[in-house]
């Protein structure tokens, strides 16, 4: 294992910011053609009616509101992953964070787009903000949706200011080694960075206070998300286990996109020396923990639901366990839950590529836990008149895949524009001579923990 | 009395703005700033920079005081305020009886109060951080030398008396890998 130093770190990680290669302009055109495909099916669905979209009586809530809780959950994978080992002084965080936050940002922005596809009339969004109508009306605070605006907004606000806050320092890098309109931009945004101590200290303890106020308004959100559905009178809904069991499948789901996003860096950007197999073993390791976490929700859940008996939730109970979702149900409990336990748990699997295999399997497992709290209550609740089915036609597949190519292009790009491993952190985990470190600051470097 | 006097003093404008030494490691800007202060130069006079925190060194803890989480405790407190107003108001401007529940109560109004708390906290953070970092280079010196970010570490005095100016560059060329320069 190699631990790259000062210049050479400026070398690696600035490489694909100042030379671009023909890989780059190829994989913006791949990703930029679905996400046009998914914007001109929006532009569909606005001009010829909802009606092309599958949503309809008895099932409103679709594949857009599953994408709407699998991208703010994904969104878990970031700020609060790296607000955790900020505040820890993981040594081991230093190339991961900002590769993980970079995820919150964009995941989030994806997120909340699709409250608004799913509204009819999209330019009625506006509609959803804290203000008062030409008739004094406010929006219902006591609503779950008007929570979720301000829980959103909060942690969105947050997220892209710890994002920004430790970048100041590298757009100073670059500006110094920048030339023309590319010197003028980072100069701007490096704010006028000089590296003072004040100004380390300073910006050191504003991660801190971020990383302590970030955590429980990343929490806040996915629970507040799982109230949109823990406040209905909707079979298996109305529960209260859904906050933590929400909050777990986001931090799983995010986990494992992280380890994805990582995976796909190193290989593509050449960050050997930079991200090594320690990282994402330390990360399987928590992919692991979550996974059993996720099963036990998943337990409890089920469990309480059989032994109450209610003949509603029963209904939709089955139709998950041996009903048509069935098939869904059990690929989810092997993506999430089998799979993941077997590639972690065993040391010897616990490889890059292991790590890669078990995080595909946990975003498809996380999809479909979200597909499947959704869609079966909707479609079968209190009354049989109500019972119904929910097929979703290509408007929706062609916007969900979009997504997804929508988030590798923001990250293809950010990369392109950003080092995507924050320079400065980690020159700071360069010290000198272990007798020197303050015991306050000492970290838990690469490798400390033996499982 | 290193810094330039105000305007009027004879030694002033002979054209020397700043004198620093660039050095390769941690130690060697340590040495510097201890033959500075030596040589009479109080640590608020001293400018340091470097391309990471340099919390290994003595030098890396000047300046460390702050109330930011002062602050940002007060900025919690204006958003909480904030989200208990802005609930209350607009809850009682517009009163509804429904079923006999109250027309405001804390526990749903308890999300928006405090997401907005912890609104008011992060936004008083960052406020905190620009005004008294002096970032976007609002009341910084004019000292800076690109060699920073390759992983130099600068240690210098801004407006120096001229009459101090070589005692300065001694001071500064003593440690080891010492790069003296003048502006």
């Amino acid at each position: 294992m190699t631990h790259p130093t000062g210049a050479q770190i400026n070398r690696d990680l600035l490489r694909p910011l100042l030379f671009t290669s023909w890989r780059f302009y190829l994989l913006v055109a791949f990703f930029g053609f679905f996400v046009l495909a998914g914007l001109v099916a929006w532009a569909a669905q606005m001009t010829l009616g909802f009606g092309i979209s599958g949503i309809r009586w008895p099932v409103y809530w679709g594949f857009y509101v599953t994408n709407f809780v699998f991208w703010i959950g994904i969104s878990h994978a970031g700020t609060l992953i790296s607000a955790i080992l900020r505040l820890v002084n993981a040594g081991w965080r230093r190339p991961v964070t900002r590769c993980a936050e970079v995820i919150t940002v964009f995941a989030l922005l994806i997120g909340a787009m699709f409250p608004i596809i799913h509204l009819g009339r999209p330019w009625l969004a506006f509609w959803l903000f804290p203000y008062p109508s030409e008739r004094l009306l406010w929006p219902n605070f006591r609503s779950p949706l008007v929570w979720d605006f301000f829980a959103i907004n909060t942690y969105l606000t947050g997220s892209i200011l710890f994002l920004f806050l430790p970048m100041i320092p590298d757009f100073a890098v670059i500006r110094d080694k920048a030339t023309g309109m590319r010197r003028r931009i980072y100069g701007a945004l490096a704010l006028g960075w000089r590296g003072t101590p004040k100004q380390w200290h300073r910006l050191e303890s504003a991660m801190q206070i971020m990383a302590i106020a970030i955590i429980p308004v990343a929490v806040s959100v996915h629970t507040i998300v799982s109230f949109d559905f823990s406040m209905a009178p909707v079979p298996m809904w109305n529960t209260t286990v859904f906050g933590p069991y929400f909050v777990a499948g986001a931090i799983f789901s995010g986990i494992a996109g992280l380890l994805i996003a990582m995976a796909l860096l190193r290989k593509f950007l050449h960050l050997e020396d930079y991200l090594h197999p320690v990282h994402f073993e330390n990360l399987g390791k928590l992919l692991l923990v979550m996974a059993l976490l996720w099963g036990y929700f998943v337990f409890n859940e089920r469990l309480v639901t059989y032994y109450g008996n209610e003949p509603a939730e029963m209904t939709v109970f089955w139709q998950t366990q041996n009903g048509p979702y069935a098939p869904l149900f059990w690929t989810m409990v092997i993506g999430n839950f089998v799979l993941p336990l077997i590639l972690m748990g065993i040391k010897r699997f616990r490889t890059i590529t292991g790590c890669v295999i078990a995080s595909i399997s946990v975003v498809v497992g996380m999809w479909l836990e979200r597909f499947l709290i959704i869609v079966p209550a909707l479609s079968h609740k209190y009354l049989p008149y109500s019972f119904g089915i929910y097929r979703p036609n290509p408007v929706e597949i062609v916007i969900t895949a979009a997504t997804f190519a929508a988030m590798a292009l923001l990250y293809v790009l950010f990369a392109k524009f950003v080092p995507i491993i924050s320079l400065w952190e980690l020159k700071a985990g360069e010290h000198p001579s272990p007798e020197l470190i303050p015991p306050a600051t000492e970290e838990h470097r690469l490798g400390d923990l033996h499982l | 009395m290193t810094l330039r006097e105000p305007q009027g003093h004879p030694e002033q404008g002979r054209g020397v703005k700043a004198v620093y030494g660039l050095y390769p490691t941690g130690s060697s800007a340590q040495q510097a700033v201890n033959r500075l202060r030596a040589a009479g130069v109080a640590d608020q006079e001293i400018t340091i920079m470097s391309a990471q925190p340099m919390e290994d060194f003595e030098f890396g803890h000047i300046d460390k005081a702050t109330c930011m989480w002062w602050i940002a405790c007060g900025g919690g407190l204006v958003g909480m305020s904030l989200g208990f107003f802005l609930s209350w108001l607009t809850e009682t401007s517009w009163p509804m009886n429904v079923g006999g529940l109250p027309t405001w109560a804390w526990w749903p109004n308890i999300i928006i109060i405090f997401e907005l708390t912890m609104l008011g906290a992060i936004v008083a953070t960052v406020g905190t951080l620009v005004v008294t970092a002096f970032l976007p280079g609002r009341g910084q010196g004019r000292l800076y030398d690109p060699e920073v970010t390759e992983g130099q570490i600068l240690v210098g005095v801004e407006n120096p008396v001229d009459s101090r100016v070589a005692d300065f560059q001694k001071a500064l060329e003593a440690p080891t890998g010492a790069r003296v320069k003048t502006l």
